[in-house]
């Protein structure tokens, strides 16, 4: 199976979406002539001309909204926004308007836009650049928000997503894009909402997405050498979150731990410990824990980025106190 | 062709529909009967049957929570309005959408907005869809003077005109900013010179004289589908009742709502009818007959059922599968 990078693989969804459906197009800052910032885009505009790869001006908002019209009309808009922090410029696009339309219309219309974006910290990018929002999107009704770690999850979560007919926030990781992984070459999609296991294990269960997920990997592999067999889970899709998964994983190792980038606080991991809680009250033998960033904003050099920033280490750590 | 004589009739009936429609909405109001908040357009329906007359069926337009001018005049339903503003499961929208909220896809009426600007780029996203389609279809967007200074008005603007996007822009000035003098917070007053400003064709009319707000969009209608890019009309008008219901108004003197009122688009226009030789006996049919369809529209809204509990889980995601 050939290997590929996280954004050579996004790439491929894009030019096969592209090919396979005249309605798909892309839109964003800089991805048409430049290719994308982070390269996510190359090619594309020799292949499909400027009406279908279209490079906007600095306007969140109004390309967000000009897409969500078309999308009223049948298009299907792939927008890319150049870092997830950006979302907030577009925010009463995608929240008050995407989200809400068919809803609020009483099922009239549909709004088959992807919304495409990077996020998280790692490279001292700052405050306003570093940002991981998945948790705000996942508490709004009418939106669908995947989070791959993989190439092979990236390329097929993304073609699900252009196809599903409805408004996705579709979440990169700035520091995944050069990360590589065999990803199959004949067709084929990831389906939305479907958790997978990465690693069995019989220990403890860890819960994870996007680049967090590897390190929970990084973290097995030293708890191996400890004797401790962790099972970690990639959730790949925050909203519709798959229970199922988490549950059967759970009851086998009773012990639950849920680790992401963004900030603990009102985090991932505050819900699905919620809903073990509520749906499998007794199968925990200690007390579920979650890791997510410290409450700061994110700061520049790396000790400070490093203290706030949940690493492998501090998994390993929290395994053996759970232990 | 600009709105003939033997139509003006028709257009006068249909002005009267929508000011009954309100008013009714203004009695049921203060007897408790509407949820939420109600936005009367009372003295702004010669800016809606003027603007939207001249667009086809399958022209879209995008309007506000004071929208109901348009939405009636672009071939919404009064029945189906009605329902929606008593939260009847016959509403347009199920009773999920409400007064702010009417939506009529059939007849290119976008899912109005409640959020001030937010409409205007999913306007310019569907004559964006219709320049990539080829569908020859035009785009309308309706606002007032305070989504001028809304950024994501800036935006669309913008964007529309770099895009030669087929879209007219049309300004409803009725000189108040919900409850400020819009001259308090604007730095320029002429809002069709700031739309100058993008390069884009524009023109300030009397939006209370129909004739005159017809030709001009009708002129602008075409300029668009011919492929000249956008227009922007800034057409004048006055609202004669406050911001919303409960609104005590004393930011305007009883003196300018009464000098209004004396001039008001229906008077003017009946004013108009008897120079041309109508009698008010004729004159006086046709309001009944607008009055007969309000009260058929308010007998079909009150016997219609309320919405079942169970109603409140659809329509969020449209299921598609590929094709």
């Amino acid at each position: 199976m050939p290997e590929l990078t996280y954004s050579q693989a996004i790439n491929q969804a894009l030019f096969e979406e592209m090919r396979a459906d005249q309605r798909v197009y892309v839109m964003g800052e800089d991805i048409g002539l430049y290719g994308g910032v982070f390269r996510v885009t190359q090619g594309l505009l020799a292949e499909f001309g400027p009406e279908r790869v279209r490079d906007t001006a600095i306007s969140e908002a109004g390309f967000v909204g000009l897409a969500i019209g078309t999308a009223m009309m049948g298009m299907r808009p792939v927008v890319e926004l150049m870092f997830m922090d950006f979302a907030l410029v577009a925010a009463d696009q995608i929240i008050n308007q995407a989200a809400k339309m068919r809803y609020m219309s009483g099922g009239q219309v549909s709004v088959p836009i992807v919304i495409r974006s990077q996020q998280g910290g790692g490279r001292g990018n700052g405050a306003q650049h570093s940002q991981s929002f998945e948790s705000w999107f996942a508490q709004v009704p009418g939106l669908k928000v995947l989070a791959p770690a993989t190439p092979k999850d990236a390329k097929g979560l993304l073609k699900s997503a252009i196809r599903d007919g409805n408004p996705v926030v579709f979440i990169e990781h700035k520091l995944l894009y050069n990360t590589k992984g065999e990803v199959p070459e004949e067709d084929y999609t990831i389906p939305i909402g479907k958790a997978e296991v990465k690693r069995d294990g019989r220990d403890i269960t860890i819960v994870s997405y996007s680049r967090t997920l590897l390190f929970a990997l990084e973290a097995a592999e030293i708890l191996a050498e400890h004797g401790i067999e962790a099972e970690v889970i990639d959730l790949r899709t925050i909203e519709p979150l798959d229970m199922d998964t988490v549950l059967e994983s759970v009851r086998g190792t009773a012990r639950l731990l849920v680790v992401h980038e963004a900030h603990a606080n009102c985090g991932m991991g505050a819900e699905i410990i919620t809903r073990v809680y509520e749906q499998e009250p007794d199968a925990l033998v200690v007390p579920a824990r979650r890791l997510g960033a410290r409450h700061v904003p994110i700061p520049v050099a790396e000790p400070l980025e490093n203290a706030v920033l949940p690493q492998p280490a501090d998994i390993v750590k929290a395994v053996e106190e759970m232990m | 062709m600009p709105l003939s004589t033997e139509r003006l009739p028709d257009a006068y009936r249909q002005m009267l529909i929508i000011r009954k429609f309100e008013e009714t909405i203004r009695d049921l109001f203060l007897q408790g009967k509407i949820r939420g908040s109600f936005h009367p357009c009372i003295g702004q329906e010669a800016t809606a049957v003027g603007g939207c007359w001249p667009l086809r069926q399958d022209d879209f337009i995008s309007c506000t929570y004071r929208g109901h001018g348009q939405a009636l005049a672009k071939g919404l339903n009064p029945r189906t309005a009605m329902a929606e503003m008593l939260g009847r499961e016959t509403g347009c929208c199920k009773g999920k959408g409400g007064s702010m909220h009417f939506t009529d896809m059939e007849n290119g009426l976008l899912v109005a907005n409640a959020i001030v600007a937010a409409g205007i780029p999913h306007a310019a996203g569907v004559a964006l869809a219709s320049q990539m389609q080829g569908t020859g279809q035009v785009a309308a967007a309706f606002f007032g003077d305070g989504a001028v200074n809304q950024g994501v008005f800036h935006e669309t603007l913008n964007l529309a005109t770099v895009w030669k996007l087929p879209i007219v822009f049309v300004c409803e000035n009725n000189l108040y900013s919900e409850m400020t003098p819009y001259k308090e917070t604007t730095s320029v007053h002429s809002l069709s010179e700031r739309a100058a400003s993008y390069g884009m064709h524009t023109v300030h009319i009397d939006g209370n004289d129909v004739e005159l707000m017809y030709s001009t969009m009708e002129e602008a209608v075409q300029r668009a589908r011919d492929g000249d890019g956008p227009v922007f009309i800034e057409a004048m008008t006055y609202r004669l009742l406050g911001h919303m219901m409960g609104d005590p108004e004393v930011y305007r003197t009883k003196d300018e709502v009464a000098e209004a009122r004396e001039n008001e688009p229906i008077l003017r226009l009946g004013r108009r009818l008897l120079g041309l030789g109508y009698t008010e006996a004729q004159l006086d049919s046709l309001e009944a007959e607008a009055a007969a369809a309000i009260a058929d529209a308010l007998q079909f809204a009150q016997s219609s059922p309320e919405p079942a509990a169970e109603e409140a889980f659809t329509d969020v995601f449209a299921s598609y599968s590929r094709g």
